[in-house]
């Protein structure tokens, strides 16, 4: 057994754990957040993808000793409250991005790290690029693209509006 | 049209638990005490298990018990079944062989569970089963579906001479003998359907729990039908009395069919939990789901059609290999027989068809329905024929069609299917404005000029579903009626719970039957709750599957809706003190009519529960009510799908460069929900043309055993689609419902092929039609050895 510490979703953890266990298992089955997923055994599907210190991955290729002293976030996290929703959120609700919802956390959590990284006005090749290492098998991505398009503008209109507050 | 009632594109009630990773998935389910299982399945494809020693495995830390085939009969656990009688052509039935929950005497494919151990830990029962021995006979593996029935392959099942499990056909081959004997022209095709894996993103999963106290079980499970499980593990497999069994199917991500079946797995946890006496947990890896989740499609077909001189169908003639794996799955005899031969004559006027089709066993994963379950499969080989057809002829696709399209209703086909209502012309006019198919000639030159391959692909698809009318099925040997239950209980506070034996694994029924009820009682959408999935608080149900939630369990809940409304109105006479006949139901209101005295939808349920107004003799008191909805036929959607691609004829990589897609489901209850289920499926559809695939080799061992292997349709494989709708009410059902959860899979295959073998002047492909597989399609034109060239 080996210790780990670190945060997830802004909580100080800390457990002794099988060395070999996997990030998304420590999330899952330790910390009981059971929102992200595991839908494969070979890193391609994207279910799994938390933040790690502010960027995503893919929480079945880590282990959780590899996450030590990381800030975690998980898709619990993402909305400001119990009631409200995150922009990006909201519009997956909005522009029906999802319909089973098994692969919808790691869409989310990749989406709102796509808008981190590429700003709050996507097109489409880029978010059907951006996508490859996240598998639906429900929505033939059509209204997942829509959905990404539509959260990323309102992140940013999330953010403008906060600067002008400022 | 209220905002929220049938016909609105109402956002889904369920979301917000799927966004915000609150879902309650099988494996998100932790039981105090649980254990963990791991199967032990076979290696090889096909072997006599001489012996299993379970000690060294039994030892180890933290292992609990170690299971095998032999302590399960010795339990007297039943096998799995298939559930639908298929009778050969010379009247015999079909050769079932035994299916145990878990192997014994012998393994029969890569991935046949052979023994169990259940531990304290998922590590430890992982551990454990690496320790158990078994001791293989390795015997010869039969795995090409067309080989199977030769005399050198083994025979793999006792009951199955020449590992043939029926042979079946289908209309009057007299009659299509003397229509090709007239023939001006034949198309003949032989074609492949690839076998494919359903993988839905959220593995299978299974808790059983045994409770000694009451002697009763608690399955939790990834099923699409909890009620048929709970009666297919009590009934037939005998694992627990069916009033101690409850069978809880959670949030289910993703079904496609693959979750419709009763596995081994949910029976052994079930069964394993009363043996250790604490809960059994198990959750499906991925590359362990390629082995054990039931495969689709894997035919081989030849097929013909004749035309006369104008281009008219005489007549078509397939002869189809259907493999169906190691083992008959639950519907998997259903699947190539009445699912299949049945759509034989697409959306055309075709006066004869004669369809023989031979299912064999092979040493491979069991197959069954998979989206679109036979549909796909008979829509690909008609479209294709008439398209190869109009190629040979030199008449144009679209006009062929036209020429042979059915225009009056009702039609009866040769193979039973009796179409309803529907517009082909309307849907394929719609479907060639949206593409801009006048347009393609120039679209092609300007590609042309980039040094890329243009090609443009119809496919006008015809299915069958709203599965489906109990007598009908019945007598085409079913072992179940397929009709659906709802019970619509009024709360004394007005709102209602919908308590409905289908089940939403992503189709949005929690919204979609909300705004039936919410539109047909006048209340607020908010106030209705639809209840599924649990058969502790669900009357049995046929669950879901066969685009039948819309068509078979929304008529249900429309049945209980007419039974609660003239409950309501007696209870409301008795409280406006007025003859049941002068109450109107109207906008939530009841009103006497011609004066303005009302009573409100929430007075009249309180009413009914407390019972002041009336005598509970006259009157029972309660609202609510219950029914059951048998469908009168099949319902049949009906549609046309457009693909355009653009090849790089150096590389063999086709883009589709616009897809369009215009169908008929008659009455749609929410517009953006019936398109995410078109969209799901072309995604699938071109999933099986492009890029998917399963495949062995030789010696049975599943080449393509996890998803970096087989490959898994993906944002930038696609693009967005143009879908459009035209509306034929369906005449069957009380809302006018055709269904819509299939269509896209079953049109979009032979859409793609059919675009591509245009782009690059050769029939000459196979699905799935990888880079690979059209670079070297066109380098077989370009040094003319390509079988056919046209224009």
């Amino acid at each position: 057994m080996s210790r780990v510490s670190l945060t997830v979703n802004g909580k100080a953890v800390a457990a002794d754990v099988d060395p070999r266990t996997l990030l998304v298992q420590f999330v899952r089955e330790h910390l009981r957040l059971t929102g992200t997923h595991v839908g494969c055994d070979t890193s391609q599907c994207g279910a799994c993808v938390v933040h790690v210190n502010g960027k995503a991955i893919k929480s079945c290729t880590m282990l959780v000793l590899q996450a030590e002293g990381a800030d975690v976030m998980t898709i619990e996290a993402l909305a400001p409250s119990a009631t409200e929703l995150h922009p990006m959120q909201e519009a997956f609700r909005e522009n029906h991005g999802l319909q089973c919802g098994y692969c919808t956390p790691g869409m989310i959590m990749t989406a709102v790290d796509m808008v981190n990284r590429k700003g709050y006005d996507l097109d489409e090749r880029t978010i059907r690029e951006e996508l490859e290492g996240n598998i639906c098998r429900c929505t033939g991505y059509h209204n997942i693209v829509k959905s990404i398009a539509a959260g990323a503008k309102a992140m940013g209109q999330g953010a403008s509006a906060q600067k002008a507050a400022e | 049209m209220s905002a929220t009632g049938i016909g609105a594109s109402v956002r889904r009630k369920e979301d917000f638990r799927f966004v915000t990773g609150h879902g309650q998935y099988t494996a998100d389910i932790n039981r105090a005490g649980q254990t963990f299982i791991s199967f032990v399945r076979s290696p090889h494809a096909h072997a006599r298990i001489k012996a299993i020693d379970t000690k060294t495995a039994a030892a180890l830390p933290g292992v609990l018990a170690v299971l095998t085939g032999n302590d399960l009969a010795a339990d007297k656990i039943g096998n799995l079944i298939c559930g639908w009688m298929i009778h050969s052509k010379d009247g015999s039935p079909m050769k079932m062989a035994p299916h145990p929950a878990i192997a014994t005497g012998k393994a029969c494919y890569v991935g046949d569970p052979v023994a169990v151990v259940i531990a304290e830990s998922l590590s430890q029962a992982r551990d454990g089963a690496e320790k158990v021995q078994v001791d293989y006979e390795v015997l010869a593996a039969v795995v090409d579906p067309a080989l199977a029935q030769s005399k050198d392959a083994a025979q793999i099942h006792e009951a199955a001479t020449h590992n043939a499990i029926y042979h079946w056909h289908l209309g009057d081959a007299k009659a299509l003998e003397a229509a090709f004997r007239s023939a001006n022209h034949i198309t003949k095709l032989d074609i492949v359907n690839n076998r494919l894996v359903p993988n839905a993103i959220e593995p299978r999963a299974a808790i059983g729990d045994y409770d000694a106290g009451s002697q009763s079980y608690t399955l939790w499970n990834t099923t699409q039908n909890p009620h048929v499980a709970r009666l297919v593990i009590s009934a037939f497999v005998g694992v627990a009395p069916e009033h101690k069994l409850r069978v809880i199917a959670p949030d289910v991500g993703g079904g496609f069919g693959s979750k419709i079946f009763i596995y081994s797995e949910e029976v052994v946890c079930l069964w394993a939990s009363r043996k250790v006496g604490r809960p059994v947990k198990w959750v499906s890896d991925r590359s362990e789901a390629f082995l054990a989740d039931a495969h689709g499609r894997d035919h081989v077909t030849h097929a013909e059609m004749a035309f006369d001189s104008d281009g008219k169908i005489l007549g078509l003639r397939a002869k189809t290999v259907a493999n169906l794996g190691a083992y008959m799955s639950t519907f998997s005899s259903s699947v190539p027989t009445y699912l299949y031969a049945t759509l034989l004559s697409g959306q055309y006027a075709i006066p004869q068809i004669y369809c023989e089709v031979d299912a064999v066993y092979t040493n491979t994963v069991p197959v069954d329905a998979y989206r679109g379950a036979g549909r796909p499969e008979a829509t690909f080989v008609v479209e294709r024929l008439v398209e190869v057809g109009a190629r040979e002829l030199g008449i144009d696709p679209t006009e062929l069609r036209k020429r042979n399209f059915v225009r009056t209703f009702p039609h009866q086909t040769p193979v039973i299917m009796n179409y309803d209502t529907g517009d082909y012309p309307a849907s394929l006019k719609k479907a060639l404005e949206l593409a801009d198919y006048k347009g393609f000639g120039k679209r092609k030159r300007d590609s042309a000029r980039e040094g890329k391959l243009r090609g443009i692909g119809v496919s006008a698809y015809i299915e069958a579903c709203g599965i489906a009318p109990s007598q009908a099925v019945g007598s085409l040997g079913a072992g179940v009626g397929l009709w659906e239950s709802a019970e619509v209980r009024v709360n004394p506070t007005g709102s209602v719970e919908v308590l409905t034996g289908s089940h939403s694994h992503g189709q949005g029924h929690e919204t979609t039957f909300a705004q039936l009820v919410a539109e047909r009682l006048g209340i607020p959408i908010d106030n209705v709750a639809i209840v599924h999935g649990d058969t502790d608080k669900v009357q049995f149900g046929m669950g879901t599957y066969g685009s039948r939630s819309g068509a078979v369990g929304m008529s249900a809940i429309v049945k209980a809706l007419d039974k609660v409304e003239a409950k309501a109105k007696k209870v409301a006479s008795h409280l406006l003190e007025a003859a049941e006949t002068d109450i109107v139901f109207k906008d939530g209101k009841f009103t006497v009519a011609g004066t303005d005295k009302s009573a409100a939808w929430a007075d009249v349920s309180l009413h009914a529960y407390i019972a002041h107004k009336f005598s509970g003799q006259q009157l029972e008191p309660g609202l609510k009510e219950g029914a059951f909805y048998d469908p009168v036929n099949f319902t049949f959607p009906a549609g046309c799908h457009i693909c355009e691609v653009e090849i790089d004829a150096e590389t063999g990589h086709t883009e589709i460069v616009n897809w369009t897609a215009v169908d008929d489901f008659g009455v749609l209850v929410n517009p953006m929900i019936v398109e995410g289920q078109v969209h799901g499926g072309i995604a699938q559809g071109v999933g099986q043309a492009m890029m998917e695939g399963a495949v062995y080799d030789r010696d049975g061992q599943l080449m393509t055993g996890s998803f970096m292997d087989y490959t898994m349709p993906r944002a930038d494989n696609l693009p967005s689609f143009h879908i459009g709708i035209t509306e034929t009410k369906c005449p069957s059902n009380p809302l006018g419902i055709k269904g819509c959860g299939e269509a896209g899979a079953i049109a979009a295959p032979a859409a793609v092929i059919n675009a591509i073998t245009h782009a690059i002047g050769s029939e000459d492909l196979a699905m799935p039609a990888t880079a690979a597989a059209v670079w070297a399609a066109i380098q077989k034109v370009n040094s003319g050895r390509s079988g056919r060239v046209e224009h």
